[in-house]
Protein backbone atom coordinates (compact mmCIF):
# COMPACT_ATOMS: atom_id res chain seq x y z
CA UNK A 1 0.00 0.00 0.00
CA UNK A 2 1.78 3.60 -1.25
CA UNK A 3 1.52 5.76 1.77
CA UNK A 4 -0.67 8.52 1.38
CA UNK A 5 0.98 12.12 1.01
CA UNK A 6 1.43 13.53 4.21
CA UNK A 7 -0.47 16.73 5.37
CA UNK A 8 -0.28 17.33 9.05
CA UNK A 9 -4.27 18.24 9.40
CA UNK A 10 -5.20 15.31 8.16
CA UNK A 11 -3.21 13.66 10.42
CA UNK A 12 -4.16 15.38 13.69
CA UNK A 13 -7.87 14.58 12.68
CA UNK A 14 -6.35 10.90 13.63
CA UNK A 15 -5.58 11.81 17.24
CA UNK A 16 -8.48 12.16 19.62
CA UNK A 17 -6.50 13.49 21.92
CA UNK A 18 -4.98 16.94 20.48
CA UNK A 19 -8.67 17.82 20.17
CA UNK A 20 -9.41 18.76 23.73
CA UNK A 21 -8.53 22.11 26.06
CA UNK A 22 -7.01 22.73 28.89
CA UNK A 23 -7.78 25.05 31.49
CA UNK A 24 -10.25 26.63 28.40
CA UNK A 25 -7.54 27.08 25.98
CA UNK A 26 -6.71 24.84 22.99
CA UNK A 27 -4.12 21.93 24.24
CA UNK A 28 -0.72 22.44 22.71
CA UNK A 29 1.22 19.28 23.41
CA UNK A 30 4.30 19.74 22.90
CA UNK A 31 5.90 16.75 25.18
CA UNK A 32 6.43 14.06 22.64
CA UNK A 33 9.87 12.82 24.22
CA UNK A 34 7.90 11.85 27.20
CA UNK A 35 4.79 9.89 25.62
CA UNK A 36 3.53 10.28 22.34
CA UNK A 37 -0.31 10.38 21.44
CA UNK A 38 -2.40 7.99 20.16
CA UNK A 39 -4.36 7.86 17.20
CA UNK A 40 -7.62 6.56 17.08
CA UNK A 41 -6.77 3.14 15.29
CA UNK A 42 -4.56 1.79 18.02
CA UNK A 43 -7.30 2.54 20.58
CA UNK A 44 -9.87 0.68 18.49
CA UNK A 45 -7.93 -2.37 18.21
CA UNK A 46 -7.45 -2.13 22.33
CA UNK A 47 -11.24 -1.70 22.59
CA UNK A 48 -12.12 -4.85 20.21
CA UNK A 49 -9.41 -6.93 21.35
CA UNK A 50 -10.82 -6.87 25.25
CA UNK A 51 -14.58 -6.51 23.47
CA UNK A 52 -14.35 -9.68 21.66
CA UNK A 53 -11.15 -11.26 21.12
CA UNK A 54 -9.98 -11.32 25.21
CA UNK A 55 -7.85 -14.86 25.50
CA UNK A 56 -5.38 -16.11 27.10
CA UNK A 57 -2.31 -16.58 24.92
CA UNK A 58 -0.23 -19.92 23.74
CA UNK A 59 -2.32 -22.09 25.97
CA UNK A 60 -5.73 -22.61 25.13
CA UNK A 61 -7.25 -25.13 22.51
CA UNK A 62 -9.98 -22.78 22.03
CA UNK A 63 -11.33 -20.45 19.21
CA UNK A 64 -10.42 -17.27 20.80
CA UNK A 65 -7.48 -18.48 22.37
CA UNK A 66 -6.37 -19.00 19.14
CA UNK A 67 -7.53 -15.98 18.02
CA UNK A 68 -5.68 -14.24 20.08
CA UNK A 69 -2.51 -15.95 19.83
CA UNK A 70 -2.12 -15.53 16.70
CA UNK A 71 -2.93 -12.01 16.59
CA UNK A 72 -0.05 -11.40 19.09
CA UNK A 73 2.32 -13.31 17.39
CA UNK A 74 1.30 -11.18 14.00
CA UNK A 75 2.55 -8.47 16.03
CA UNK A 76 5.82 -9.74 16.60
CA UNK A 77 6.02 -10.61 13.21
CA UNK A 78 4.71 -6.54 12.21
CA UNK A 79 7.70 -5.52 14.72
CA UNK A 80 9.99 -7.86 13.27
CA UNK A 81 9.97 -6.44 9.93
CA UNK A 82 9.75 -2.51 10.69
CA UNK A 83 12.99 -2.64 12.26
CA UNK A 84 14.30 -5.26 9.42
CA UNK A 85 15.15 -7.65 12.15
CA UNK A 86 15.91 -11.19 10.53
CA UNK A 87 13.51 -13.22 12.43
CA UNK A 88 10.35 -13.10 14.50
CA UNK A 89 12.27 -15.51 17.45
CA UNK A 90 14.59 -11.99 17.69
CA UNK A 91 11.41 -9.83 19.00
CA UNK A 92 10.99 -9.69 23.23
CA UNK A 93 8.03 -8.52 24.16
CA UNK A 94 8.82 -6.31 27.33
CA UNK A 95 7.25 -3.73 29.52
CA UNK A 96 9.44 -1.05 28.38
CA UNK A 97 12.99 0.26 27.31
CA UNK A 98 14.03 0.13 30.99
CA UNK A 99 12.75 -3.31 31.14
CA UNK A 100 14.77 -4.35 27.95
CA UNK A 101 17.46 -2.93 29.28
CA UNK A 102 17.30 -4.49 32.97
CA UNK A 103 16.48 -8.02 31.14
CA UNK A 104 20.13 -7.82 29.05
CA UNK A 105 21.51 -6.51 32.04
CA UNK A 106 20.69 -9.16 33.98
CA UNK A 107 20.64 -12.15 31.45
CA UNK A 108 23.87 -10.92 29.36
CA UNK A 109 25.18 -9.53 32.38
CA UNK A 110 25.91 -13.12 33.96
CA UNK A 111 28.81 -13.85 31.69
CA UNK A 112 30.66 -10.59 33.09
CA UNK A 113 33.37 -11.10 35.08
CA UNK A 114 35.14 -8.80 37.76
CA UNK A 115 37.24 -6.28 35.87
CA UNK A 116 35.19 -5.88 32.96
CA UNK A 117 33.96 -3.02 31.56
CA UNK A 118 30.39 -1.47 30.55
CA UNK A 119 30.96 1.88 28.28
CA UNK A 120 27.49 4.18 28.41
CA UNK A 121 27.99 7.40 27.90
CA UNK A 122 27.52 11.20 29.65
CA UNK A 123 23.80 11.62 27.84
CA UNK A 124 22.21 8.03 29.36
CA UNK A 125 18.85 8.83 31.13
CA UNK A 126 18.64 7.01 34.54
CA UNK A 127 17.18 3.94 32.61
CA UNK A 128 20.64 3.32 31.26
CA UNK A 129 23.11 3.61 34.04
CA UNK A 130 21.33 2.40 36.97
CA UNK A 131 20.53 -1.18 35.40
CA UNK A 132 24.14 -1.30 34.67
CA UNK A 133 25.39 -0.11 38.26
CA UNK A 134 23.86 -3.28 39.47
CA UNK A 135 24.70 -5.36 37.48
CA UNK A 136 28.73 -3.82 38.29
CA UNK A 137 27.65 -4.12 42.05
CA UNK A 138 26.97 -7.92 41.41
CA UNK A 139 29.72 -8.96 39.45
CA UNK A 140 32.75 -6.41 40.03
CA UNK A 141 32.49 -4.89 37.00
CA UNK A 142 33.81 -1.10 36.40
CA UNK A 143 31.19 1.47 34.69
CA UNK A 144 32.91 3.66 31.93
CA UNK A 145 31.22 6.80 30.86
CA UNK A 146 32.16 8.56 27.46
CA UNK A 147 32.00 12.44 27.83
CA UNK A 148 30.40 14.63 25.68
CA UNK A 149 30.52 18.25 24.24
CA UNK A 150 29.10 21.39 25.84
CA UNK A 151 27.40 20.80 22.21
CA UNK A 152 25.97 17.68 23.53
CA UNK A 153 28.20 15.43 20.83
CA UNK A 154 29.97 12.30 21.96
CA UNK A 155 33.95 12.87 22.69
CA UNK A 156 34.39 10.33 20.04
CA UNK A 157 38.24 10.22 20.55
CA UNK A 158 37.74 9.56 24.43
CA UNK A 159 35.18 6.86 23.36
CA UNK A 160 37.90 5.19 21.10
CA UNK A 161 40.77 5.67 23.73
CA UNK A 162 38.07 3.81 26.15
CA UNK A 163 37.10 0.98 24.28
CA UNK A 164 39.99 -2.08 24.94
CA UNK A 165 39.21 -5.96 25.01
CA UNK A 166 37.56 -6.04 28.73
CA UNK A 167 34.79 -3.63 26.92
CA UNK A 168 32.09 -6.44 26.74
CA UNK A 169 29.57 -4.38 26.41
CA UNK A 170 28.61 -0.68 25.07
CA UNK A 171 25.30 0.52 26.21
CA UNK A 172 24.29 3.76 24.54
CA UNK A 173 21.23 5.56 23.38
CA UNK A 174 20.51 6.16 19.99
CA UNK A 175 18.92 10.20 20.64
CA UNK A 176 19.58 11.55 23.55
CA UNK A 177 16.13 12.43 24.91
CA UNK A 178 16.99 15.86 26.80
CA UNK A 179 19.58 16.93 24.29
CA UNK A 180 18.47 15.98 21.01
CA UNK A 181 21.71 14.58 19.81
CA UNK A 182 21.41 11.66 17.25
CA UNK A 183 24.46 9.32 18.04
CA UNK A 184 26.61 8.28 14.94
CA UNK A 185 25.92 4.91 16.11
CA UNK A 186 26.83 2.77 13.00
CA UNK A 187 30.77 4.37 13.58
CA UNK A 188 30.13 3.28 17.52
CA UNK A 189 29.04 -0.15 16.70
CA UNK A 190 31.80 -1.20 14.31
CA UNK A 191 34.57 0.12 16.48
CA UNK A 192 33.10 -1.55 19.34
CA UNK A 193 32.90 -4.91 17.74
CA UNK A 194 36.56 -5.04 16.76
CA UNK A 195 37.40 -4.93 20.77
CA UNK A 196 34.72 -7.40 20.49
CA UNK A 197 32.04 -5.63 23.04
CA UNK A 198 28.58 -6.20 22.33
CA UNK A 199 26.26 -3.01 21.74
CA UNK A 200 23.08 -1.70 22.95
CA UNK A 201 21.01 0.82 21.69
CA UNK A 202 18.00 2.77 23.18
CA UNK A 203 16.35 3.06 20.58
CA UNK A 204 13.42 4.56 22.71
CA UNK A 205 13.93 7.74 20.70
CA UNK A 206 14.93 6.82 17.91
CA UNK A 207 12.20 4.61 16.51
CA UNK A 208 9.55 6.85 15.90
CA UNK A 209 11.91 9.70 14.38
CA UNK A 210 14.24 7.26 12.03
CA UNK A 211 13.31 4.32 9.73
CA UNK A 212 15.24 1.46 11.58
CA UNK A 213 17.37 -0.94 10.16
CA UNK A 214 18.97 -3.27 12.94
CA UNK A 215 20.66 -5.45 10.69
CA UNK A 216 21.96 -2.63 8.95
CA UNK A 217 23.21 -1.10 12.32
CA UNK A 218 24.35 -4.23 13.07
CA UNK A 219 23.95 -3.63 16.60
CA UNK A 220 23.56 -6.48 18.95
CA UNK A 221 20.37 -5.22 21.10
CA UNK A 222 17.74 -2.92 19.89
CA UNK A 223 15.10 -1.61 22.78
CA UNK A 224 12.14 0.89 22.29
CA UNK A 225 8.73 1.19 24.29
CA UNK A 226 5.21 1.02 22.98
CA UNK A 227 3.87 4.30 24.15
CA UNK A 228 6.48 6.37 23.16
CA UNK A 229 5.90 5.30 19.41
CA UNK A 230 2.06 6.17 19.26
CA UNK A 231 1.21 2.68 20.87
CA UNK A 232 -0.37 1.66 24.69
CA UNK A 233 2.06 1.86 27.72
CA UNK A 234 3.18 -1.14 29.37
CA UNK A 235 4.58 -2.69 26.16
CA UNK A 236 8.38 -2.71 24.78
CA UNK A 237 10.51 -4.26 22.81
CA UNK A 238 14.28 -5.86 22.75
CA UNK A 239 15.38 -7.30 19.97
CA UNK A 240 18.80 -8.79 19.96
CA UNK A 241 20.85 -11.07 17.58
CA UNK A 242 19.20 -14.71 17.73
CA UNK A 243 22.15 -16.72 18.58
CA UNK A 244 22.99 -13.86 21.29
CA UNK A 245 19.41 -14.39 23.33
CA UNK A 246 19.65 -17.91 22.48
CA UNK A 247 23.19 -18.31 24.52
CA UNK A 248 21.97 -16.08 27.15
CA UNK A 249 20.22 -17.42 30.48
CA UNK A 250 16.74 -16.68 31.04
CA UNK A 251 15.82 -13.40 32.98
CA UNK A 252 12.40 -14.44 35.03
CA UNK A 253 10.70 -17.82 35.51
CA UNK A 254 7.60 -18.54 34.92
CA UNK A 255 4.91 -19.82 32.69
CA UNK A 256 5.18 -19.46 29.21
CA UNK A 257 8.73 -19.38 29.45
CA UNK A 258 9.03 -23.13 30.21
CA UNK A 259 9.36 -26.31 28.04
CA UNK A 260 9.01 -28.76 31.17
CA UNK A 261 8.78 -28.46 35.01
CA UNK A 262 10.02 -31.23 37.54
CA UNK A 263 10.87 -29.83 40.54
CA UNK A 264 13.93 -31.34 40.18
CA UNK A 265 14.86 -28.93 37.59
CA UNK A 266 13.29 -27.20 34.55
CA UNK A 267 14.04 -27.38 30.67
CA UNK A 268 13.36 -23.56 28.82
CA UNK A 269 11.40 -22.90 26.08
CA UNK A 270 12.81 -21.57 23.02
CA UNK A 271 13.33 -17.67 21.47
CA UNK A 272 11.42 -15.61 22.51
CA UNK A 273 9.09 -17.48 25.05
CA UNK A 274 12.21 -18.21 27.12
CA UNK A 275 12.42 -13.97 27.68
CA UNK A 276 8.42 -13.69 28.14
CA UNK A 277 7.36 -15.04 31.19
CA UNK A 278 3.93 -15.09 32.80
CA UNK A 279 0.71 -14.01 30.67
CA UNK A 280 2.38 -10.82 28.56
CA UNK A 281 0.38 -7.67 28.31
CA UNK A 282 -1.07 -9.19 25.28
CA UNK A 283 -3.54 -6.39 24.38
CA UNK A 284 -0.70 -4.15 24.26
CA UNK A 285 1.28 -5.89 21.59
CA UNK A 286 -1.42 -5.85 20.05
CA UNK A 287 -1.86 -2.09 20.19
CA UNK A 288 1.61 -1.52 19.73
CA UNK A 289 1.58 -4.17 16.15
CA UNK A 290 -1.14 -1.60 15.51
CA UNK A 291 0.86 1.65 16.10
CA UNK A 292 3.43 0.22 13.74
CA UNK A 293 0.81 -0.41 10.83
CA UNK A 294 0.20 3.06 11.70
CA UNK A 295 3.26 4.49 10.87
CA UNK A 296 3.67 1.97 7.80
CA UNK A 297 0.75 3.89 6.12
CA UNK A 298 2.73 7.24 6.65
CA UNK A 299 5.27 8.86 4.66
CA UNK A 300 7.37 8.57 7.55
CA UNK A 301 9.98 10.57 5.22
CA UNK A 302 8.14 13.73 4.60
CA UNK A 303 7.15 13.45 8.38
CA UNK A 304 10.63 13.13 9.15
CA UNK A 305 10.93 16.35 7.33
CA UNK A 306 8.09 18.60 9.50
CA UNK A 307 9.57 17.70 12.52
CA UNK A 308 13.02 18.79 11.84
CA UNK A 309 11.51 21.97 10.28
CA UNK A 310 9.97 22.29 13.14
CA UNK A 311 12.57 21.93 15.04
CA UNK A 312 14.57 24.63 12.75
CA UNK A 313 11.88 27.54 13.29
CA UNK A 314 11.42 27.07 16.87
CA UNK A 315 14.99 27.26 17.28
CA UNK A 316 15.65 29.71 14.91
CA UNK A 317 12.95 31.91 17.40
CA UNK A 318 14.43 31.13 20.93
CA UNK A 319 18.32 31.88 19.64
CA UNK A 320 16.68 35.61 19.50
CA UNK A 321 15.49 35.18 23.11
CA UNK A 322 17.90 37.19 25.34
CA UNK A 323 19.30 35.08 28.35
CA UNK A 324 17.86 31.90 26.75
CA UNK A 325 20.36 29.11 26.22
CA UNK A 326 19.39 25.96 23.85
CA UNK A 327 21.08 23.24 25.83
CA UNK A 328 22.27 20.31 23.24
CA UNK A 329 23.06 21.94 19.93
CA UNK A 330 24.60 18.95 17.79
CA UNK A 331 24.90 19.41 14.25
CA UNK A 332 22.01 15.75 13.88
CA UNK A 333 19.54 16.32 16.14
CA UNK A 334 15.71 15.50 16.17
CA UNK A 335 13.01 17.29 17.13
CA UNK A 336 13.52 18.31 20.71
CA UNK A 337 14.51 21.98 21.78
CA UNK A 338 15.91 22.26 25.65
CA UNK A 339 16.54 25.70 26.99
CA UNK A 340 17.21 27.34 30.31
CA UNK A 341 16.85 31.30 30.87
CA UNK A 342 18.79 33.15 32.95
CA UNK A 343 17.37 33.87 36.63
CA UNK A 344 14.23 31.39 35.91
CA UNK A 345 13.50 28.20 36.97
CA UNK A 346 12.32 25.59 34.88
CA UNK A 347 9.57 25.03 37.28
CA UNK A 348 8.23 28.26 36.89
CA UNK A 349 8.11 28.11 33.19
CA UNK A 350 6.85 25.29 32.96
CA UNK A 351 3.84 25.86 35.10
CA UNK A 352 3.16 29.30 33.40
CA UNK A 353 3.21 27.49 29.96
CA UNK A 354 1.07 24.59 31.24
CA UNK A 355 -1.29 27.31 32.89
CA UNK A 356 -1.78 28.39 28.77
CA UNK A 357 -2.79 25.22 27.95
CA UNK A 358 1.16 24.13 26.33
CA UNK A 359 2.52 20.51 27.95
CA UNK A 360 6.25 21.25 28.16
CA UNK A 361 8.52 18.86 30.49
CA UNK A 362 10.83 20.69 33.06
CA UNK A 363 13.49 19.27 35.14
CA UNK A 364 15.86 16.87 34.67
CA UNK A 365 14.25 14.45 32.32
CA UNK A 366 15.51 11.73 34.05
CA UNK A 367 19.15 12.51 33.37
CA UNK A 368 20.56 14.05 36.36
CA UNK A 369 24.17 13.57 35.38
CA UNK A 370 23.68 15.62 32.34
CA UNK A 371 22.10 18.15 34.28
CA UNK A 372 25.45 18.31 36.40
CA UNK A 373 27.70 18.20 33.35
CA UNK A 374 25.88 21.29 32.63
CA UNK A 375 25.61 22.59 36.04
CA UNK A 376 21.96 23.39 35.85
CA UNK A 377 18.96 22.19 37.54
CA UNK A 378 16.98 21.22 34.89
CA UNK A 379 15.36 22.58 31.20
CA UNK A 380 12.51 23.62 29.88
CA UNK A 381 11.70 20.86 27.22
CA UNK A 382 9.68 21.20 23.90
CA UNK A 383 9.34 17.81 21.83
CA UNK A 384 7.54 17.81 18.82
CA UNK A 385 5.91 15.08 16.69
CA UNK A 386 4.24 15.19 13.11
CA UNK A 387 1.36 16.12 14.40
CA UNK A 388 2.76 19.73 15.85
CA UNK A 389 2.27 22.56 13.64
CA UNK A 390 4.24 26.09 13.13
CA UNK A 391 0.59 27.68 14.39
CA UNK A 392 1.47 25.89 17.30
CA UNK A 393 5.14 27.29 18.02
CA UNK A 394 3.71 30.61 17.37
CA UNK A 395 1.39 30.21 20.32
CA UNK A 396 3.90 28.52 22.48
CA UNK A 397 6.07 31.75 21.78
CA UNK A 398 3.49 34.07 22.55
CA UNK A 399 2.78 32.05 26.32
CA UNK A 400 6.75 32.02 26.99
CA UNK A 401 7.22 35.90 26.01
CA UNK A 402 4.05 36.24 28.71
CA UNK A 403 5.99 33.48 31.21
CA UNK A 404 8.93 35.64 30.79
CA UNK A 405 7.26 39.35 30.95
CA UNK A 406 5.63 37.75 34.75
CA UNK A 407 8.57 36.42 35.83
CA UNK A 408 10.59 39.10 35.53
CA UNK A 409 8.69 41.64 36.28
CA UNK B 1 -5.31 35.37 64.56
CA UNK B 2 -6.14 31.51 64.25
CA UNK B 3 -4.84 29.27 61.28
CA UNK B 4 -8.29 29.15 60.48
CA UNK B 5 -8.89 33.12 60.02
CA UNK B 6 -5.99 33.31 58.03
CA UNK B 7 -6.80 30.45 56.01
CA UNK B 8 -9.95 32.34 55.16
CA UNK B 9 -8.41 35.50 54.47
CA UNK B 10 -6.44 33.96 52.07
CA UNK B 11 -9.54 32.64 49.91
CA UNK B 12 -11.21 35.57 50.00
CA UNK B 13 -8.26 37.16 48.41
CA UNK B 14 -7.82 34.59 45.81
CA UNK B 15 -11.25 35.16 45.06
CA UNK B 16 -11.10 38.24 42.96
CA UNK B 17 -8.71 36.32 40.24
CA UNK B 18 -10.57 34.00 37.51
CA UNK B 19 -7.95 33.91 35.20
CA UNK B 20 -5.14 31.10 36.05
CA UNK B 21 -2.08 33.62 35.40
CA UNK B 22 -3.46 36.60 36.96
CA UNK B 23 -3.55 34.07 40.00
CA UNK B 24 0.10 33.40 39.90
CA UNK B 25 1.24 36.36 38.32
CA UNK B 26 0.05 36.96 42.03
CA UNK B 27 1.84 34.27 43.64
CA UNK B 28 4.98 35.21 41.96
CA UNK B 29 4.93 38.85 42.94
CA UNK B 30 4.49 36.90 46.85
CA UNK B 31 7.45 34.79 45.72
CA UNK B 32 9.56 37.91 45.23
CA UNK B 33 8.20 39.62 48.69
CA UNK B 34 9.23 36.39 50.81
CA UNK B 35 12.57 37.53 52.23
CA UNK B 36 15.83 35.10 51.29
CA UNK B 37 17.49 32.83 53.55
CA UNK B 38 20.75 33.63 54.10
CA UNK B 39 22.89 31.15 52.64
CA UNK B 40 23.78 30.17 56.02
CA UNK B 41 21.08 28.90 56.68
CA UNK B 42 20.90 26.94 53.63
CA UNK B 43 22.44 23.62 54.45
CA UNK B 44 21.46 20.22 53.54
CA UNK B 45 19.64 19.61 56.82
CA UNK B 46 17.45 22.24 56.00
CA UNK B 47 16.91 20.79 52.37
CA UNK B 48 13.78 19.48 50.96
CA UNK B 49 14.91 18.23 47.61
CA UNK B 50 12.28 17.98 44.85
CA UNK B 51 12.08 16.63 41.44
CA UNK B 52 11.02 19.85 40.19
CA UNK B 53 12.33 22.19 42.56
CA UNK B 54 14.24 22.83 46.17
CA UNK B 55 13.05 24.13 49.73
CA UNK B 56 14.87 25.04 52.29
CA UNK B 57 12.65 25.12 56.06
CA UNK B 58 14.38 27.08 58.82
CA UNK B 59 12.48 26.41 62.27
CA UNK B 60 12.50 28.46 65.46
CA UNK B 61 10.27 28.43 68.46
CA UNK B 62 9.87 32.36 70.44
CA UNK B 63 7.42 32.64 73.58
CA UNK B 64 5.74 28.83 72.54
CA UNK B 65 5.61 30.09 69.12
CA UNK B 66 6.37 28.52 65.82
CA UNK B 67 8.79 30.70 63.52
CA UNK B 68 9.15 29.22 60.06
CA UNK B 69 11.61 31.18 57.26
CA UNK B 70 11.85 29.21 53.94
CA UNK B 71 13.02 29.32 50.23
CA UNK B 72 13.15 27.57 47.34
CA UNK B 73 15.05 27.93 43.66
CA UNK B 74 11.88 28.17 42.13
CA UNK B 75 9.67 31.22 42.78
CA UNK B 76 6.25 29.96 42.17
CA UNK B 77 7.37 27.49 45.07
CA UNK B 78 8.36 30.37 46.81
CA UNK B 79 4.96 32.25 46.46
CA UNK B 80 2.95 29.02 48.13
CA UNK B 81 5.51 28.94 50.89
CA UNK B 82 4.69 32.45 51.39
CA UNK B 83 1.55 31.66 52.02
CA UNK B 84 2.49 28.09 53.88
CA UNK B 85 4.26 30.42 56.28
CA UNK B 86 1.86 33.57 56.95
CA UNK B 87 -0.64 30.62 58.02
CA UNK B 88 1.59 28.95 60.92
CA UNK B 89 3.52 31.62 61.83
CA UNK B 90 3.06 33.06 65.29
CA UNK B 91 0.68 29.50 65.82
CA UNK B 92 1.71 27.29 68.88
CA UNK B 93 3.05 24.09 68.01
CA UNK B 94 -0.42 22.46 69.17
CA UNK B 95 -2.57 24.65 66.90
CA UNK B 96 -0.93 24.00 63.90
CA UNK B 97 -0.79 20.27 64.89
CA UNK B 98 -4.76 20.44 65.06
CA UNK B 99 -5.23 22.34 62.25
CA UNK B 100 -6.68 20.84 58.36
CA UNK B 101 -4.81 22.83 55.89
CA UNK B 102 -8.00 23.64 53.48
CA UNK B 103 -6.62 26.89 51.88
CA UNK B 104 -4.46 25.49 49.24
CA UNK B 105 -7.27 23.55 47.55
CA UNK B 106 -10.17 26.25 47.93
CA UNK B 107 -7.79 28.30 45.90
CA UNK B 108 -7.07 25.52 43.45
CA UNK B 109 -3.69 25.38 43.86
CA UNK B 110 -3.81 21.48 45.25
CA UNK B 111 -1.90 20.19 42.46
CA UNK B 112 1.39 21.86 44.31
CA UNK B 113 0.79 20.08 47.33
CA UNK B 114 0.29 16.29 45.64
CA UNK B 115 3.04 13.74 45.68
CA UNK B 116 3.29 13.31 42.18
CA UNK B 117 4.46 17.37 41.69
CA UNK B 118 7.71 16.54 43.27
CA UNK B 119 8.21 20.65 44.10
CA UNK B 120 9.30 20.39 47.32
CA UNK B 121 5.91 21.94 48.98
CA UNK B 122 4.52 18.42 50.35
CA UNK B 123 7.38 17.24 52.16
CA UNK B 124 7.95 20.86 53.38
CA UNK B 125 4.13 20.79 55.19
CA UNK B 126 5.55 17.43 56.52
CA UNK B 127 8.54 18.82 58.24
CA UNK B 128 6.88 21.87 59.53
CA UNK B 129 4.19 19.36 61.17
CA UNK B 130 7.08 16.83 62.71
CA UNK B 131 8.81 20.25 63.88
CA UNK B 132 6.07 21.40 65.56
CA UNK B 133 5.49 17.84 67.12
CA UNK B 134 9.13 17.71 68.27
CA UNK B 135 9.31 21.26 69.80
CA UNK B 136 5.74 19.94 71.73
CA UNK B 137 8.12 16.74 72.85
CA UNK B 138 10.80 19.20 74.46
C1 LIG C 1 16.34 7.62 25.66
C2 LIG C 1 15.41 7.00 26.65
N1 LIG C 1 15.69 5.81 27.18
C3 LIG C 1 14.86 5.21 28.05
C4 LIG C 1 13.70 5.79 28.47
C5 LIG C 1 12.82 5.08 29.46
O1 LIG C 1 11.70 4.57 28.82
P1 LIG C 1 10.53 3.84 29.64
O2 LIG C 1 10.23 4.70 30.81
O3 LIG C 1 9.41 3.75 28.67
O4 LIG C 1 11.05 2.49 30.03
C6 LIG C 1 13.37 7.04 27.95
C7 LIG C 1 12.11 7.70 28.40
O5 LIG C 1 12.11 8.79 28.91
C8 LIG C 1 14.23 7.65 27.03
O6 LIG C 1 13.93 8.84 26.51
Amino acid sequence: MAPVPFSVSAIRELFPALRQKVYGKQLIYFDNGATSQKPQVVLDTLQQYYALENANIHRGVHYLSQQATSAYEAARRNIQQYIGAKAPEEIIFTKGTTDSINLVAFSFGERLKPGDEILISAMEPHSNIVPWQLLCERKGCILRVIPISKKGELDLQAFEQMLNERTKILAITHISNTLGTINPVKELISKAHQVGAKVLLDGAQSIQHLSIDVQDLNCDFYTFSGHKVFGPTGIGILYGKEALLDSMPPYQGGGDMIAKVTFERSTYNMLPLKFEAGTPHIAGAIGLGSAISFLQGLDMQAAAAHELELTKYAQGILDTFEGLHIIGEAKHKTSVVSFTIDGMHPFDIGTLLDKQGIAVRTGHHCTQPLMDFYQIPGTVRASFAFYNTKEEIDIFVAALERSMQILGA
Amino acid sequence: MSIQVKQQEIIDEFAIYDDWMDKYEYIIELGKSVPTLSPELKTTERLIEGCQSNVWLATDIKDGKMQFSADSDAIITKGIIGLLIHVYNNESPAAILQAELFFINEIGLAEHLSPTRANGLLSMVKRMKTEALQSLAQ
